[in-house]
């Protein structure tokens, strides 16, 4: 009786810290094992040659030299640096998209939910839907180029074409979720401050730059992030429109990476873990950014 | 308001905007509506290279049950929600402890665990493609829906532990303080204090997990092939293999692929918009 009770105290003096600590057992260990483990793991794969079945053969830096002279991961690379520059165009033209719905007029809010829908689809069917709509013969946008006696243009046919005609299929769904972004977040913009504002004779643009814009903060970095994470992650539009074609052109890191490692072209899990690191380094450089920013926010928030 | 309220602008503009919207609604809807068109199609109008003029034949029932009954596109459907519901339910029970853990809690630490998660939530799914593949062939989990669960839950857990724990951050912490007053156990604070309140979390996260799995192909290729466990994302190529060059019938396809996402956002919208706003931007 005597040792029960001791031991009920002690769960009871510590349970502050006990209990933290037995919420968090499950999401931690599901974390650990297929998420920061796979992480080292892939550190690890990167420095040898293994098709996946046989023996590793450890081969230090060989695939990283072979990296530099391999001209198709520059080819990716690459285009790489195009989604990035070019997927960004997401948050100017969802904000112009916000600011010519912010209204209230009959059934704005039905007509909100329909620009924002695109973002419901999956990549997949957004990039179905995109390659029919290029289709030299079928598809709609020759249709229109032809009224106006234009075209016809094979966009995922022609090498120069192919990764912008795939970029924009990309922004589709993002500048949908960026507009819903700025939407939420205009109406949340104090009115007093536009009231003065206009009491100050800011119109328009001075209006939008000097009082608007730095309320949207929150939402132009949530913007920013989901677009930056959804450029380096681009792999479904490119698998479903182009496999990586033509002749290569539209590759981006995760698809060649997929491509070493795990299709026809050949199972190199040390190349192809290679190039995810390369990938993974890239993302860390923004995923320290916005974490960084994070913790400028707590620390004002504890404060 | 911003922009200023069309209401305050002459009657002519105000007319100018009730048109441009509709309008604008249809440019930006043009490939999906040309998908829409292409389904309702019989055979013989792409044969015939009629593309955009009238439907020579209204096919809607032969194009959908065609697709229904004459494909395994039921079997994957069913895959998806078999390996999308038990997703949802696993990680938002997970991020509810984990949240909770986070979020009331002062211990040393924390932050460093809350980092952590949502730093994983951000990496390139490729850096863990290899051994997470490799884990689950040697589990024996390689093409079954099981495998693709336990992953999904594992990583979809760092952007709802994220949601979760920023959503009990904002909850006011006096309850909580009384409770522990009264001599309540802390589990039962988590059950009958905290998770009442989380309701609006719940529902927000599950229907953007929701969407969120239910759209996933990239893990669908990696961990399952055929259509014993595969979801429809991935096997809509197969089912376009079945059907090459058919318009009519891959569109019908790929739009029944889409739909349940589609429905559950017009349902939820407001859980939804509320989600992926991180509720950060109120």
């Amino acid at each position: 009786m005597a040792t029960k009770r001791a031991e009920m105290s002690w769960v009871r003096r510590n349970r502050m810290t006990l209990t933290p600590l037995l919420f968090l057992t499950p999401g931690i260990l599901f974390f650990t094992i297929y998420v920061i483990i796979p992480i080292l793991q892939s550190f690890n794969i990167s420095l040898y040659e293994w098709d996946g079945l046989g023996e590793a053969t450890f081969v230090g830096i060989g695939n990283y030299q072979e990296l530099m002279t391999d001209r198709a991961f520059e080819v990716s690379l690459w285009n790489n640096v195009k989604w990035l520059a070019l997927y960004l165009l997401a948050i100017p033209a969802g904000l112009l998209i916000a600011l010519f719905l912010n209204q209230t007029i009959v059934g704005i809010r039905l007509y909100k939910s329909l620009f924002f829908f695109p973002f419901v689809l999956s990549q997949v069917v957004v990039g179905l839907v995109f390659s029919w709509f290029y289709l030299p013969r079928e598809g709609l946008l020759n249709a229109v180029l032809g009224v106006v006696g234009l075209g016809p243009i094979n966009v995922l046919g022609d090498p120069t074409l192919a990764t912008y005609g795939i970029i924009a299929a990309g922004l589709w769904p993002q500048t949908a979720y960026c507009m819903i972004l700025y939407l939420t977040g205009l109406n949340a913009v104090d009115p007093e401050q536009i009231e003065a504002g206009r009491l100050d004779g800011a119109k328009r643009w001075r209006m939008l730059w000097h009082v608007i814009l730095p309320q949207l903060k929150p939402a132009t970095f949530i913007a920013f992030v989901v677009t930056i994470i959804g450029a380096l992650r681009s792999f479904d539009l490119i698998s479903i429109m182009t496999n990586g074609g033509p002749f290569g052109s539209t590759r981006v890191l995760s698809f060649y990476m997929f491509e070493k490692a795990l299709s026809e072209y050949g199972f190199r899990m040390g190349y192809g873990s290679a190039i995810s690191v390369v990938l993974f380094l890239i993302m860390l450089v923004f995923i320290g950014y916005f974490l960084w920013s994070m913790y400028q926010d707590e620390k004002a928030a504890r404060r | 308001m911003f922009p200023t309220p069309i209401e305050k602008r002459p009657r002519s503009a105000q007319i100018t905007y009730q048109a441009l919207v509709p309008l604008a609604l249809i440019m930006w809807l043009l490939p999906l509506i040309a998908v829409a068109l292409f389904s309702i199609r019989p055979l013989t109008d792409f044969t015939n290279g009629n593309y955009w003029g009238l439907p020579s034949s209204f096919e809607f029932f032969t194009n959908y049950g065609k697709v229904f009954l004459e494909s395994d596109m039921p079997q994957y459907m069913m895959n998806s929600i078999l390996i999308t519901v038990p997703t949802v339910i696993g990680a938002v029970a997970l991020s509810c402890m984990t949240g909770f853990a986070l979020g009331i809690y002062r211990f040393r630490g924390n932050l460093i665990i809350f980092f952590m998660f949502i730093a994983g939530n951000f990496v390139p799914f490729q850096i863990l493609m290899v051994p997470v593949r490799d884990l689950t062939v040697s589990a024996g989990l390689y093409d079954t829906k099981l495998g693709l669960v336990l992953f999904h839950i594992a990583f979809q857990t760092g952007f709802c532990t994220l949601f979760m724990r920023n959503f009990i951050r904002a909850l006011p912490f006096e309850l909580i303080e009384a409770a522990r007053v009264e001599g309540i156990a802390e589990w039962r604070i988590f059950w009958y204090v905290v998770m009442p309140l989380m309701k609006p979390a719940i529902a927000a996260l599950s229907v953007l997990i929701f969407t969120f799995i239910w759209n996933d192909y990239f893990w669908a290729i990696v961990l399952t092939q055929g259509p014993d466990a595969q979801p429809v994302t991935a096997g809509i190529t197969s089912f376009n293999s079945q059907f090459v060059a058919q318009y009519h019938l891959m569109s019908a396809g790929s739009i029944v692929a889409a739909l349940p996402p589609v429905a559950m956002f017009f349902l939820m919208q407001r859980h939804f918009i509320a989600g992926l706003t991180l509720g950060a931007v109120k």
